[in-house]
């Protein structure tokens, strides 16, 4: 891709699983093409410089600010977005335990919170608390407070194990 | 908080990024994990005319290991320094530097070779190129060339690449000395360090310190690298004097910047402090191991 005018761009991406063709400035973020575009308005936005992990999506299965990314940059790339994990009445085991373990409050924070640990998960199913937090710090939660986020991936970890907690 | 306009391309390999950069010169900016450009563009601290998207070059995400050097391709991200075997193996420190930068998710893009041209006084992987002696080598127009860390370094956020050049590896010479540590310290989990401290050394048939190097991240506007200290401690036992009269030799050593929210006599005690910790780290890892 060479371009030479500043007419958008002609994208196709593909969103969780389906191939949408957008017309899209280059310069346009994927956060908002995301939530403007796509109407996925699960993925938020916080900060804008890669800070406060709300925007947290995930390009081809790892976590990434969707703040830091252009959408024009993900032709042939998957992305994933909240909207993909779970269903109401189908929880993933880390929604079920975030509701369980009252691990959000006005939610701002839990999508971000949710993908970047979807992957985090898979990497190491056996976490300890304090590598839980390390991750954690990468996502600003400015009203549950943190520990009952930790304590619900350590049980949502447990459960993807098999163990009954 | 949003871009300013730019023309956006996507090269398919090394030959056509180069040219480019070549045909948009200082209008041209390369785009790698965009964990620093980023923020910068949206903030419009950065404006490039044409923004020239290096994730497609995927030969520049590779760690080749051999006899006298480690190389390191430019787009190796934070995160698989951090967990490759053989990254670990080779360059236990560069490996655990690497896993305390920024967050999760920044590490799952950000590159090596970003991180060296953005030059933050406070960034991890330009403290251990320094530390360790590493060269980058740099592709352009003219050709390749291979700079010293320590040269290419100039001041904060400035560095030796001219118009139309890549960063397209890390060179690591080996060997390194067994014993290592990375201690930091800052205010907030993932927040770049106040200071930093680098050490590698090993230790000879006597158990006395042998190849020592010592970097400081954080208290100038480069990394900083301590040759004279170094060599006054070749050859003495790895003990408690020896490690306070490093610690104290680096604290009187460096001019930290003095400013109202970090005061130069805090950083210069973290300074010591730290080294103190990475020297009893490296020495217990040994114990350990
Ligand atoms: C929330 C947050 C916290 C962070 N914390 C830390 C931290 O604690 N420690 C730390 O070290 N870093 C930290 N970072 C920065 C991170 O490490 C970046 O990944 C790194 O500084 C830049 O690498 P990049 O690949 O993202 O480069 P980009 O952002 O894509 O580019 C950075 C600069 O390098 C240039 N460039 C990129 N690749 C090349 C190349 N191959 N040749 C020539 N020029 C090139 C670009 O043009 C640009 O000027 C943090 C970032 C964020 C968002
Ligand atoms: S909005 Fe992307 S990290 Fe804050
Ligand atoms: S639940 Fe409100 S910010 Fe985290």
């Amino acid at each position: 891709m060479n371009a030479s005018t500043h007419e958008p761009l002609t994208l196709s991406l593909s969103v969780n699983g389906e191939t949408h063709d957008l017309q899209v400035p280059a310069r346009k973020l994927l956060s908002d093409v995301l939530r403007e575009d796509l109407g996925l308005t699960g993925t938020h936005v916080g900060c804008e410089h890669g800070v406060c992990g709300a925007c947290t999506v995930l390009i081809d299965g790892r976590p990434a600010r969707a703040c830091l990314t252009f959408a024009a940059q993900m032709e042939g790339h998957e992305v994933t977005t909240i909207e993909a994990v779970g269903r109401p009445d189908a929880l993933s085991a880390l929604q079920q335990a975030l509701h369980e373990e009252h691990g959000l409050q006005c939610g701002f924070c839990t999508a971000g919170i949710v993908m970047t640990f979807e992957h985090y998960l898979r990497e190491n199913p056996t976490p300890t608390a304090s590598e839980v937090r390390d991750v954690l710090s990468g996502n600003l939660c400015r009203c549950t407070g943190y520990q009952n986020i930790v304590a619900a991936v350590l049980k949502a970890a447990a459960r993807m194990r098999g163990e009954s907690v | 908080m949003k871009p300013a306009p730019f023309l956006y391309h996507r090269p398919a390999n090394l030959a056509d990024a180069l040219s480019l950069l070549r045909a948009h010169g200082s209008a041209a900016k390369p785009l790698a994990g965009g964990q620093s450009l980023g923020p910068m563009l949206n903030m419009r601290l950065a404006r490039p005319g044409h923004l020239v998207d290096l994730n497609d070059l995927i030969e520049l995400d590779s760690v080749r290991v051999t006899d006298s050097f480690v190389e390191i391709g430019a787009l190796t991200r934070h995160h698989r320094l951090a967990i490759a075997s053989e990254v670990r193996r080779s360059l236990p420190l560069l490996s655990a530097a690497a896993a305390t930068i920024g967050h999760y998710a920044i590490r799952q893009r950000g590159t090596i070779g970003g991180s060296l041209a953005h030059a933050d006084p406070a960034a991890q992987l330009p403290l251990i190129a320094v530390t360790l002696g590493a060269s980058l080598v740099i592709a352009g127009p003219e050709g390749t060339r291979e700079v010293a860390a320590s040269d290419f370094l100039q001041s904060i956020m400035t560095v030796d690449l001219r118009d139309g050049e890549l960063i397209t590896a890390l060179r690591f010479p080996l060997p390194v000395g067994g014993l290592w540590a990375f201690e930091y310290f800052s205010r907030r989990h993932g927040d770049f360090a106040l200071v930093s401290v680098a050490l590698s050394f090993a230790r000879d048939e006597e158990g006395k310190i042998d190849a020592l190097r010592i970097g400081l991240g954080g208290v100038e506007t480069v990394p900083l690298r301590l040759p004279e200290i170094e060599a006054r401690m070749q050859g003495r036992p790895a003990d408690e004097t020896t490690i306070r009269d490093l610690a104290a030799a680096v604290a009187a050593t460096i001019a930290p910047e003095d400013s109202e929210q970090v005061p130069a006599v805090y950083r210069r005690e973290l300074a010591e402090t730290l080294v103190v910790r990475a020297f009893q780290s490296a020495l217990n890892r040994e114990e350990g191991a």
